[in-house]
């Protein structure tokens, strides 16, 4: 059962190596729970819970075979609205709690939904060691910027300044950009999303399944009751084609029709009338390099306040995974004599003697 | 010229000496010839928390003391009848514990009037009288090393090194040891440095010969085989003891074992020893903080493997949050905690038995979890089954409290045969064709455990979480009445352990005793060679030692109530004192001491017999 016992041959999804297929066709409602979904009216989390409920059945992977792990916070309470395995844990803890498993069971897929409070701020510890070791699991961050469950106080992506229940002059904080972040912390697979475009996050959940080792999702998601709005300026249709980057892998960096990103002198990338630098001068967006410095440099083009915000996969780079590798050493150090044998030498190794 | 051989029935043996002088190896060395010669021993190593302390000084010592005799013993015991002192930091550090009339080997080249006055002698010990009382031995161990190695193409820093390997050839003269097992050993660890093998072997062979040879040493002494039933034995530490623990109780469960662990003294060694056994299917990660390695554990719990987490006082308190998640979610899970000296970073490699109120409390809401204690190295093999007994059937975290006397001391250990240790296999929930709902909090009738279905069993989809659940369905719930039924249910599910443990046994030999010593965990061998000691000078006394803790035995309130007096020694303040009177109202007599080290036995012989003189 600890073993991997299939090859995933069918599931098409290279981060599902060792998780079996199947051949039953879900639909969005099998992976309904029947527990009623109590988040605000008006929650960004009913979004990205219906974009997941919808991407599942793509993935190919018998439904007791994906296990969501959470930590606490709004949107920790996730887990119990899929019909899968799933374990609402303690604040911040999610991804340790999702190491032990996805290092002990090969063939389950398991997803980490975590916040910006709950992954930044008391399991900012976990979760980038995580993304470093490179555990198969994928990270979800529902970034709404705010404390939502303890009422509105600010939050480790809160905007300096910003007056909130704990803050009544303003908060004192620099903010921690979460994509950044996960990049210094070699995370192979970063990604930004925002929760009102379901076909986008779609996307970039089928881009995050697909990459082998830690996905890490940025999930924009507005908090109607606490901080809304806080995207507002992505999704106001007159203003967000001046602010939206979407990078696709091979093409041309774009903003709007007019604007496109350039490098600069230091290697930083800044933006720039197509029709002055031309079509040629465009950075084409390249999300295997390597080295994470571009990735990093399109990271830092939201400065200051969402000027210009990419989305899309900043970095999706193949490297030997955690878990992989446990299992490898395990699997070369294995023998062939049975456990009690093994048992009976490891107590008799070392200098004995025997009393008649 | 033959040499006087005389027969002695047991000795005690201290070797000190800085902390870069190999103490450590050489008593373990010598700890090996003795145990494979068969005599029953004990040892305590005792050393600084720093790697090297500056040379020369108090801080620095290090010393490994050795109890060996031809009848079987408990502790390492209280004083030394030989303290092998390397330079005069080892001697200050030591001489408050050698009683007069000891033999005292002394590292002459090291009583430099430099190093005399760095440890606060204003004269020379060796030759101001202060240790006419003593037998004292003055041999310049460094110089006659180093001048046995002239003809070696080593430095001269690598043959001063070899100066342990001339004391315990020495000293394996002395007490006739058997060598084959420490020239086999250093051919090992030396295997690649064919110059420093032969220097050591030369070093200690060289002080083997200069006890035979010189007028010095007159007698060496014959310490015959002690009685031991019949079998075979190793030595070994209490932290090798349950790594095996582990390790067997993984292939007993049939469940491989997962260790989340991050480093801490006196813990690490079993990280170490289980990072070494992936052959037998042991997943060992090291996490990043003591949080994550419980968390992992409980992870992998869930998945259905044997998740386990090791640590000391300072990794407990940041694992009681997931120590709770482990009891709401009532998953199985092994806590090793190896006690040291607290609170706080305390002395991290003394020893204590102070964490047990925080095993017991340490968390927030009503969250029992069952305790168990080893009582001697080698029963940290046998605690570490039943703890795996414990968690997998009752589907709770196990704390098991060791510490770091136990963890480091060593003792013969009668190897048990795998055939007959107990079968744990485990029942996962089967699988199901999801007509029927499947109940996650749905108890046995008999143990209130909850079944363990883990992920990748069809039909059994399940969502578990530090949230309170509701009875037989686990939905979150915030009913009062259901909350309520779930605190109860969760605290009877532990206290039924107790019908499934042994009853608490008494040593009462006469069967008349008035007075009888409790303990619990580590304090076992003092407590039993105590006790000994007052039988021996007629006193009588009964003797009992608990292993579990929570639940405690079910017949702990009568044993309590058939005697006069109870004294419960403890390494703390009182802890067990505390859980005792107020769970039987019994006015029990504590006897306390937190100086970071075990007992010994003729103090508490004094406490007991005292307390046999006023009933």
């Amino acid at each position: 059962m600890s073993e991997g016992n299939g090859n995933g041959t069918g599931t098409g999804f290279k981060g599902l190596g060792l998780v079996p297929s199947t051949d039953t066709e879900y639909k969005m409602k099998d992976f309904k729970s029947d527990q009623d979904v109590r988040w605000c009216p008006g929650c960004g989390d009913y979004a990205i819970l219906a974009a997941f409920q919808g991407f599942l059945p793509e993935l190919g992977v018998p439904r007791e075979n994906i296990v969501i792990v959470s930590g606490i916070g709004c949107s920790s309470r996730f887990p119990y609205y899929l019909s899968t395995y799933g374990m609402h844990s303690i604040h911040g803890r999610a991804p340790a709690i999702a190491t032990g498993l996805a290092s002990s069971r090969p063939d389950l897929s398991v997803w980490v939904i975590t916040g910006d409070g709950d992954g930044l701020s008391i399991g900012g510890n976990h979760l980038i060691h995580a993304l470093r070791r490179n555990v198969n699991v994928n990270v979800l961050l529902f970034n709404n910027r705010i404390y939502g469950l303890t009422k509105g106080q600010y939050s480790p992506t809160s905007e300096s300044g910003m007056v909130t229940k704990s803050s009544p002059v303003g908060s004192l904080d620099t903010p921690f950009n979460p994509v950044s972040l996960a990049l210094g912390a070699e995370a192979g697979f970063v990604a930004r999303t925002v929760d009102s475009d379901r076909k986008h996050v779609t996307s970039v959940l089928r881009a995050a399944a697909d990459h082998q080792g830690a996905s890490f999702v940025e999930i924009y998601q507005n908090c109607p009751i606490f901080n809304d709005d806080a995207f507002g300026p992505l999704k106001d249709p007159g203003e967000r084609d001046l602010r939206l980057l979407r990078m696709e892998h091979g093409e041309p960096l774009r903003i709007g029709s007019d604007r496109g990103v350039v490098q600069g002198d230091y290697g930083e990338l800044r933006t720039a009338d197509v029709a002055e630098v031309g079509e040629d001068a465009l950075v084409r967006h390249d999300a295997h390099r390597q080295d994470s410095g571009y990735a990093f440099a399109l990271s830092r083009m939201d400065y200051p306040a969402f000027e210009h915000v990419p989305i899309g996969v900043f970095r999706d780079v193949d490297r030997p995974t955690y878990d992989g590798q446990m299992n490898d050493q395990l699997a070369a150090a294995r023998t062939e004599r049975s456990g009690h044998a093994e048992l009976e030498s490891l107590l008799n190794s070392g200098d004995t003697w025997t009393v008649n | 010229m033959t040499k006087q051989v005389q027969q002695i029935d047991r000795v005690i043996i201290r070797f000190a000496g800085d902390s870069g002088d190999g103490m450590q190896l050489t008593g373990d060395r010598f700890t090996q010839e003795t145990a494979s010669f068969g005599n029953d021993l004990s040892t305590l190593p005792n050393f600084p928390a720093e790697i090297r302390a500056p040379a020369g000084t108090l801080p620095g010592v290090s010393s490994f003391q050795l109890h060996f005799a031809d009848h079987d013993i408990m502790t390492p015991g209280d004083a030394p009848n030989v303290l092998v002192a390397m330079n005069p930091a080892a001697l200050k550090a030591n001489m408050e514990d050698v009683p007069r009339g000891a033999t005292i080997i002394v590292n002459t080249d090291e009583f430099t009037k430099r190093s005399l006055a760095k440890v606060g002698y204003d004269g020379d010990p060796l030759s101001d009288g202060s240790l006419s009382e003593y037998k004292v031995s003055q041999v310049p161990l460094t110089s006659m090393t180093v001048k046995a190695l002239e003809e070696f193409d080593i430095s001269k820093k690598d043959a001063q090194r070899a100066k342990n390997m001339f004391a315990l050839g020495l000293l394996s003269w002395m007490y006739n040891r058997p060598t084959e097992g420490t020239l086999g050993f250093l051919k090992s660890k030396f295997a690649g440095k064919p110059e420093i093998l032969a220097a050591n072997v030369a070093a200690f062979e060289a002080g083997w010969n200069f006890g035979e040879t010189t007028e010095d040493f007159a007698v060496s002494y014959e310490i015959k085989p002690a009685k031991l039933p019949g079998g075979t034995y190793r030595n070994i530490t209490g932290n090798l003891a349950i790594s095996y623990g582990l390790i067997a109780g993984s292939q007993l469960s049939g469940l491989p074992l997962f260790l989340g662990s991050y480093p801490i003294t006196p813990a690490s060694d079993i990280l170490h020893e289980l990072s070494r056994h992936k052959h037998m299917g042991v997943r060992t990660f090291q996490a990043e903080d003591e949080i994550a390695g419980v968390g992992a554990a409980l992870g992998a719990a869930f998945g259905g493997s044997l998740g386990a987490t090791t640590t000391s006082g300072p990794g407990m308190v940041l694992k009681a949050e997931s120590l709770g998640l482990a009891v709401m979610t009532e998953l199985p899970l092994l806590v090793i905690d190896v006690q040291r000296a607290g609170p706080s970073t305390g002395m991290p490699t003394k020893t204590e038995q102070a964490d047990l109120l925080m095993a017991m409390f340490g968390r927030n809401g009503e969250s029992p979890v069952p305790v168990v204690a080893p009582q001697s190295p080698s029963d940290c093999f046998d605690v570490a089954i039943e703890a795996t007994r414990i968690a997998t059937k009752y589907r709770t975290p196990v704390i098991v409290l060791s510490d770091g006397y136990l963890a480091n001391g060593s003792e013969p250990w009668l190897i048990p045969d795998v055939a007959d240790l107990p079968d744990l296999s485990v029942d996962f929930a089967a699988a199901s064709d999801g007509e029927s709902e499947f109940r996650p909090y749905e108890r046995d009738p008999e143990t209130l455990a909850r079944p363990w279905a883990v992920p990748g069993t069809a039909g059994l989809e399940h969502r578990i979480g530090g949230i309170e659940k509701s009875d037989g369905t686990g939905n979150i719930s915030y009913s009062p009445s259901n909350h309520d039924l779930m605190v109860r249910s969760r605290q009877a599910k532990v206290d039924g352990i107790a019908r499934d443990i042994p009853a608490l046994e008494v040593d009462d030999p006469t069967g008349d005793a008035e007075v009888l010593v409790l303990g619990w965990g580590g304090t076992y061998g003092s407590i039993g060679a105590g006790v000994r000691r007052v039988r021996r000078a007629g006193g009588k006394v009964a003797q009992a030692h608990l292993r579990h803790l929570n639940p405690f035995p079910e017949n702990l309130g009568e044993v309590l109530r058939s005697y006069d007096r109870v004294i419960v020694p403890e390494i703390n303040l009182g802890q067990m004192g505390m859980l005792l009177r107020s769970r039987y109202l019994v006015d029990v007599i504590g006897y306390t001491k937190v100086r970071g080290m075990p007992f010994k036995a003729e103090e508490l012989a004094g406490v007991i017999q005292e307390v046999i003189d006023r009933v």
